[in-house]
């Protein structure tokens, strides 16, 4: 369904999976998926070779792909007369450090006339560029800002690229998942120097995460420790091998 | 006599200015007293709420969508609940729905009074402010007697909401959903025709049609430019359309359409709102699944499984299945979008909130250009910016 894989915690979705009875597809609006998937067929068709996938899940239109033709694909689908994703709704970056080109950048445009969502995902690395679409979209500009800001992703062509939410002077990108929760550096009034000061952050308690993860798995078939239980045919061999 | 040379000034606009809505602090580049640049300067209120709702519960993440845009929390909090449900593939019982509407619309109306109000201060009107925020004392009466908190409601839960309405607060709804459009009716009596407002706000701040598609325009601000888009009609959710109700939409998209599309929405939340106290059903108010709500007080008392699964849900959380979706509702200031990536645990890997009040406060230096220093704060004021959206 999605592109990408989580390491470990993957049993979790059938323990706690969809009822019987439920389909995904057709609870909250948008319930008839026949518009989208035809959509998705046009688009693949008009584009061809430029995206490398296009998925349709959840009656969600998703399209991936390569950077270097990120700026004809938008240009494509807020002009032809078919698409008309006049609204360019959002930019934002997920980080994946685990993967070798770590960072999703996602798109979302809206078609008024065709009323239908899409999703464009690039996939840059920590040091490849994505190319602004500032040109395409005014809109861009700011959420461009929010992804250099917040994950370091590097628009090129994007004449205004400072950071935007974050602290002037702010160090680091802090949506990467490897950028602590509670940051390196707090603020204080310092009433010697009458201004704020900023220090190393210090924790009089451990930053504590707990792992809630379950270790409910139902019952196994063997109790740990309990070796006696099951003494199959290479546990006798092994007796064997000790005498 | 030599020529006297003009230099260009660089004014501070805020942060703290009572104009400023919030802390905008605004780098202006003035010609005199007219603007030729406007450079928003945002964040200041930043709180890193994507980051930390990556390490809480799905359950813990509501909350924090009431702290976004605190002028009507509960529209916040529909977003996010939408989209877990739609991962999950929760299906909420029809009274919850209405519910939620009804109170949906409440947040739309304690929204556009806050706006209205403070933007008819900024540019000159006090009285309006007077008589709207009792109005907003009563809306948020309500949503204490159903919630227990004025504003940060945490009351959309994914798979319903928290709990049923209390006995006799229909009836109260009800009552003041009768009152309020004389209120609606002597704000436009102040107002709408009034000389010195008309001419803080006509033609000023004109945002074309092609220029609201281009900026990421939404909501009221779409509206007023001529744009008959509505996600309530376009891409109901939670039964909006069973509803009717009428979408205003303006022609010329200055800052006194703006002002009127606000206030015609109020009058439609209201017929909105007197539809849902009509026909609410009964039943449950949540998804009768104990795996994703959490069980009643008086079950706990007798059921071992019920209190298995209270501890579970209060400790672990429930689990999502692993999917992505961008799910928007239509929020009082425009479309307010939540981004959800799940992995299969219990934890959001990825939420993105995509807030209106971003792309209309990035479009202000387009609007203001041109336009001279007391013309911006009425700019500000019609496009409805809250700084806990924007900066997150």
């Amino acid at each position: 369904m999605v592109s990408f894989s989580f390491k470990g915690r993957s049993g979790a979705p059938e323990r706690f999976g969809v009822r019987a009875g439920w389909s995904r597809d057709t609870v909250i609006g948008m319930a008839d998926v026949q518009p989208i998937k035809d959509f998705s067929d046009y688009i693949a068709g008009a584009l061809g070779t430029d995206l490398t996938g296009s998925t349709v899940a959840l009656g969600e239109l998703t399209l991936e792909l390569e950077a270097n033709k990120l700026l004809k694909v938008l240009a494509y689908l807020r002009d032809d007369v078919n698409c008309q994703f006049k609204i360019l709704l959002d930019i934002c970056g997920v980080d994946f450090p685990e993967r070798e080109r770590r960072f999703d950048v996602v798109y979302h445009m809206l078609s008024l006339t065709q009323n239908l969502r899409a999703r464009l995902k690039v996939q840059p690395g920590e040091n490849t560029p994505v190319p602004s679409a500032v040109e395409l979209f005014s809109a861009a500009g700011w959420w461009e800002r929010e992804a250099w800001d917040l994950y370091g992703i590097f628009f090129a062509g994007n004449p205004d690229l400072r950071r935007i939410l974050t602290d002037y002077g702010f160090e680091g990108h802090p949506l990467r998942k490897d950028f602590p929760l509670t940051g390196y550096v707090e603020v204080r009034y310092d009433d010697e120097q009458k201004r704020v000061v900023y220090e190393p952050v210090k924790l009089t308690q451990d930053f504590r995460n707990f792992d809630f993860l379950s270790p409910w798995e139902g019952i196994l078939q063997e109790l740990p420790g309990d070796d006696k239980a099951t003494v199959g045919e290479d546990d006798e061999a092994a007796v064997k091998a000790d005498k | 006599m030599a020529e006297t040379q003009i230099k260009n000034l660089t004014m501070n606009f805020g942060p703290q200015h009572p104009a400023a809505h919030g802390v905008l602090r605004l780098v202006l580049e003035m010609d005199g007293e007219v603007i030729e640049r406007a450079d928003p300067h945002i964040g200041l209120l930043h709180r890193g709420t994507e980051k930390l709702i990556e390490y809480k519960t799905y359950m813990q993440a509501v909350p924090y969508f009431d702290r976004l845009d605190y002028v009507a929390p509960q529209n916040q909090e529909h977003a996010f609940a939408l989209a877990v449900e739609k991962l999950a593939g929760m299906e909420v019982p029809p009274r919850g729905q209405y519910i939620r509407v009804l109170y949906a619309e409440i947040g739309r109306i304690l929204n556009h009074i806050l706006n209205i109000t403070a933007y008819a201060m900024d540019v000159g009107a006090m009285t309006p402010m007077l008589w709207g925020f009792e109005e907003r004392e009563h809306l948020m009466e309500f949503c204490e007697r159903v919630s227990g908190a004025r504003l940060h409601m945490a009351y959309f839960r994914p798979g319903g909401v928290s709990r049923d309405m209390p006995a006799g607060l229909a009836d109260d709804i009800a009552a003041w959903c009768e009152r309020f459009p004389k209120l609606i009716d002597d704000i436009e009596s102040l107002l709408t025709n009034n000389r010195i407002f008309k001419q803080r706000t006509v033609d000023i701040g004109i945002i074309s049609t092609e220029q609201a598609y281009d900026w990421g325009f939404t909501g009221p601000n779409l509206r007023a430019s001529g744009v008959a888009w509505d996600l309530r009609k376009s891409q109901p959710y939670d039964g909006y359309e069973k509803f009717e109700f009428d979408i205003p939409i303006g022609k010329n998209g200055d800052c006194y359409d703006r002002y009127l599309i606000r206030m015609v929405e109020m009058r439609e939340s209201v017929k909105i709102m007197q539809q849902c106290l009509e026909k609410m059903p009964a039943g449950k108010v949540k998804v009768d699944d104990q795996k994703y709500a959490p069980p009643s007080r008086a079950e706990m008392k007798r059921s071992m499984e019920a209190l298995i699964h209270h501890f579970k849900l209060y400790t672990e959380g429930y689990h999502v299945p692993e999917g992505e979706t961008y799910t928007a509702v239509e929020a009082p200031k425009g479309e307010f979008g939540v981004y959800l990536i799940s992995d299969g645990t219990n934890k959001p890997y990825r939420c993105k909130i995509r807030a209106p009040g971003f792309a209309h406060l990035q479009a202000l230096d387009m609007m203001s250009r041109g336009h001279m220093l007391a013309d911006i704060v009425a700019n500000i004021g019609s496009i409805d910016i809250v700084f806990g959206e924007i900066d997150r």
